[in-house]
């Protein structure tokens, strides 16, 4: 009993988020399998193609595992993932989580510099645009955000690679030489995917910031705060920012949860190793395991992200700390 | 004296250097538009697996040349005994595997009775199923015995899946292939290139490349910028569609069409009604339009077939004319058959381009003789438990892009559901036979009853469409078997 109450509440807050975190994770895997499950198709035929003899495909399925029924195969699955251990690709016969790290190297910095850089461009110009609220400086904004909504990102980054990668050549138009090439060369090929990601992203992010910024302004609170006497700026920067940044926060927790395997459209274009294609690929040539693990790691990603995302709001409310 | 001799040694040593440097390149990136599974060419039907490897890492006791003539590879020479049964193989001496192990008549014996064992899963077993028993003579002599003739024998060791690999590394083989090849395995960056260098042992003529790169670029409408920029230098086989009018105009590239063995067919169910009806499939030969066809499935690049034959083939015979188009006919003949106002029924298409664009002219072309189709388009996975497997189609449009794969019509079981005695004996003397005027003949018959019997809508032979930079020479211009043979490739001035 010695404990503040606020402790307690922020223990009992992570508990319950942890546990339906844990639930999520269990029904997404039901989902997953019985879904995959329900796809005609058959890995063995696929690897095997049109003039495989039937005693070969037997010989092949009984190789993969998969002349078991599927309750065996659920459990053995789901005990997998339970001791971290994700299953070995029916394709590439290497193990699941190999396949997810050579492929997390190129997907998490790609998510991380284009998470950046939309956040980076899409806060100030929200921020400017609701401070000029109707004005030409407003609208200006605006307009290019919605442009930049409108515009398929794959033809903005064909027009990059025309413009940067074959008029400039500044940079390499597509693939990814690996980290172990150094640094910057990897950094070179990740840049005009980043951009080509960020800007729409950036777009959504921007209209969000001012419309949440325009909401708080209107509230009491800061017309009090005005009639005080305060600066306009200083009102803006310290009550109605912190105020509109919890619908941001919410924003940028989903959009980097989409850039982790949602970029499959822009991993094409610019022929990137990246999650989105690994699953792909896999869904296309029934290569069952490595969607399942790799379905299951997004899910995974996906609800830690979203946990993170919860607490931050209890970091920039404290309103949510001291609830009881 | 001394230091004149270190001068003199220098500036000699200086002067190679500068000329080597002026030397033309020796590396190359290609771009390839699906990245293998594995690597191991003896276990899977992926193309993509021997359009990196063949002849470049594995090789064959024989294998097949650019024109798909079949030329000696680890089988120096070879005999046949007079009843046809026995072929005695005499190998290279003095040939070792990229582990440094050598090769030897062990590793030919092992490699064929691995592919025919019984728990094989080689994905072309059928080329092995003549072989009776595979005995060393000595290290450098094996002999071959089959159960009976088989005229293709020699062709079918060329296949990819029939490479010679070690024991010690035929496991190992998807993740890090050991062959004899001029080129070496060097990395495979999983989802982005797989690199091969140059073997410095190699048995047989050095290539002149010492570094090539498969990149993967799996859009065809990313390939026009990476061939720009220079960062890819050939697409050996790249549906570039309508770009390709731009790549043309461009001397820095050359654009070579060449052909495949990819005979593009419209699948009919042959004992599905109505189609079960020899009247109702000459009523649709008669409706189809190859050149419309053509032009919207392949931009006008695919070559008209008349049956399931490659016209690169020696043994061809044109046989387009057989059912000319001919509305009027194709109506007239549904009649006869007793559907004189047409009938409905189902258009399957797999996701290939000219699957998904050839399938909306050919219902278009259906439609004016009164059969209404309706189209249902089909992931890979999907077409091959539905149509290949369990037959449940009325038409679909497929590429078989296996060479000299005629015998397939004789499959019992097989998906086309075609049965005809006649068609079968044919194929089974063409087994039989090794005289290659004999041959001939048996294959041109076979074409002339596939095409009387309009087994399929025959439309197309699959072009190959291939760019690269113009001072790249000795990529192969066809496609015989599918390969990006390397060997004979070199960069000119």
């Amino acid at each position: 009993m010695g404990r503040p109450p606020q402790v307690l509440f922020m223990t009992a807050y992570i508990l319950k988020r942890l546990a339906i975190g844990i639930a999520t994770l269990l029904v997404a895997s039901i989902v997953v399998f019985a879904v995959l499950e329900i796809l005609p198709g058959d890995p063995a035929q696929l690897m095997l193609g049109l003039n495989a003899t039937p005693e070969t495909l037997e010989a092949l399925r009984q190789q993969m595992g998969l002349h078991q029924p599927w309750p065996v195969r659920y459990l053995s699955w789901l005990g997998g993932l339970l001791t971290l251990d994700f299953g070995r690709s029916y394709t590439y016969s290497v193990p699941v989580i190999d396949l997810v790290r050579e492929r997390a190297v190129v997907s998490l910095p790609l998510a991380a510099i284009s998470l950046v850089l939309s956040t980076a461009i899409a806060i100030p110009v929200g921020i400017f645009a609701a401070s000029r609220r109707g004005r030409a400086g407003d609208t200006i904004a605006m307009g290019t955000a919605q442009l930049g909504v409108a515009i398929p990102n794959f033809w903005f980054g064909l027009l990059l690679i025309y413009l940067f990668a074959v008029w400039l050549r500044l940079v390499p138009a597509g693939g990814f030489p690996g980290w172990a090439a150094g640094i910057w060369p990897a950094l070179k090929a990740l840049i005009l995917p980043a951009i080509a990601l960020a800007l729409p992203q950036a777009a959504i992010l921007a209209r969000v910031t001012r419309s949440a910024l325009l909401d708080v302004l209107n509230e009491d609170y800061i017309r009090t705060a005005r009639a005080k006497g305060m600066p306009r700026r200083y009102v803006l920067w310290r009550h109605a920012l912190r105020n509109a940044l919890i619908p941001v926060l919410t924003i940028i927790g989903l959009q980097f949860a989409f850039l982790l395997a949602g970029t499959i459209i822009i991993e094409n274009v610019f022929y990137l190793p990246g999650l989105g294609r690994l699953i792909f690929q896999a869904i296309t040539q029934r290569d069952l395991i490595v969607v399942e693990s790799v379905v299951m790691l997004l899910v995974a990603a996906v609800i830690l992200v979203n946990f993170l995302v919860d607490l931050s709001y209890a970091a920039v409310d404290p309103r949510l700390r001291a609830r009881q | 004296m001394k230091v004149w001799k270190t001068i003199l040694a220098a500036s000699a040593l200086a002067l190679v250097s500068s000329t080597a440097a002026l030397a033309a390149r020796t590396d190359l990136v290609l771009g390839i538009p699906l990245e293998p599974p594995h690597l191991d060419p003896t276990a899977g039907a992926a193309a993509a697996i021997d359009e990196v490897l063949y002849a470049n890492v594995f090789e064959g006791l024989t294998r097949i040349g650019s024109k798909g003539e079949v030329l000696p590879a680890l089988a120096e020479s070879w005999t046949i005994s007079d009843d046809g049964k026995v072929y005695t193989f005499k190998l290279h001496t003095g040939v070792k595997f990229h582990d440094g192990t050598d090769f030897n008549a062990d590793d030919v014996k092992f490699s064929l009775d691995r592919a025919r064992a019984e728990n094989s899963t080689n994905a072309q077993k059928g080329l092995f199923a003549a072989i009776d028993t595979v005995e060393v003579v000595d290290p450098a002599t094996v002999k071959v015995t089959l159960k009976r003739p088989q005229g293709s024998f020699l062709y079918n060791m060329g296949w990819g899946d029939a490479v010679i690999v070690a024991q010690e590394s035929a496991e190992t083989n998807k993740e890090k292939p050991i062959g004899t090849g001029p080129f070496k395995f060097d990395n495979w960056a999983k989802g982005a290139s797989i690199t091969l260098s140059k073997n410095p042992d190699y048995w047989g003529d050095p290539v002149a490349l010492e570094k090539a790169e498969f990149r993967i670029v799996p859009d065809a409408a990313a390939a026009i910028p990476a061939l720009l920029s220079g960062d890819v230098q050939a697409f050996p086989n790249v549906g570039v569609g309508d770009a390709l009018a731009q790549i043309e105009a461009d001397p820095r590239f050359k654009v070579v069409i060449g052909s495949t063995e990819g005979e593009t067919l419209l699948s009919t169910n042959n004992k599905k009604p109505p189609f079960d009806k020899l009247q109702v499939r000459q009523a649709i030969a008669h409706a189809l339009d190859r050149k419309a066809i053509i032009d919207a499935a392949s931009s006008g690049l695919g070559t008209p077939i008349g049956s399931h034959f490659s016209p690169a083939n020696a043994a061809y015979v044109d046989l387009t004319g057989t059912y000319p188009h001919d509305v009027a006919k194709a109506k007239e003949l549904l009649k006869e058959a007793g559907f004189p106002d047409g009938f409905k029924a189902t258009l399957k298409l797999p996701p290939p381009a000219y699957a998904r664009d050839g399938g909306q002219v050919i219902a278009a072309e259906l439609r004016e003789i009164g059969i209404d189709l309706e189209i249902i388009p089909v992931e890979w996975a999907d077409w091959l438990s539905q149509v290949f497997t369990n037959k449940d189609y009325d038409l679909t449009i497929v590429s078989h892009t296996e060479p000299n794969d005629i015998d397939i019509y004789s499959r019992k079981d097989y998906y086309f559901n075609y049965d005809n005695p006649a068609f079968d004996k044919v194929i089974a003397q063409l087994d039989e036979t090794a005289d290659e005027a004999k041959r001939t003949e048996l294959y041109k018959q076979a074409q002339k009853i596939l095409a009387d019997d309009a087994v399929n809508g025959f439309l197309f032979e699959l072009p190959k469409i291939g760019i690269w930079d113009a001072k790249v020479e000795g990529l192969w211009e066809n496609s015989p078997i599918q390969a990006n043979d390397l060997t004979k490739v070199k960069w000119v001035d």
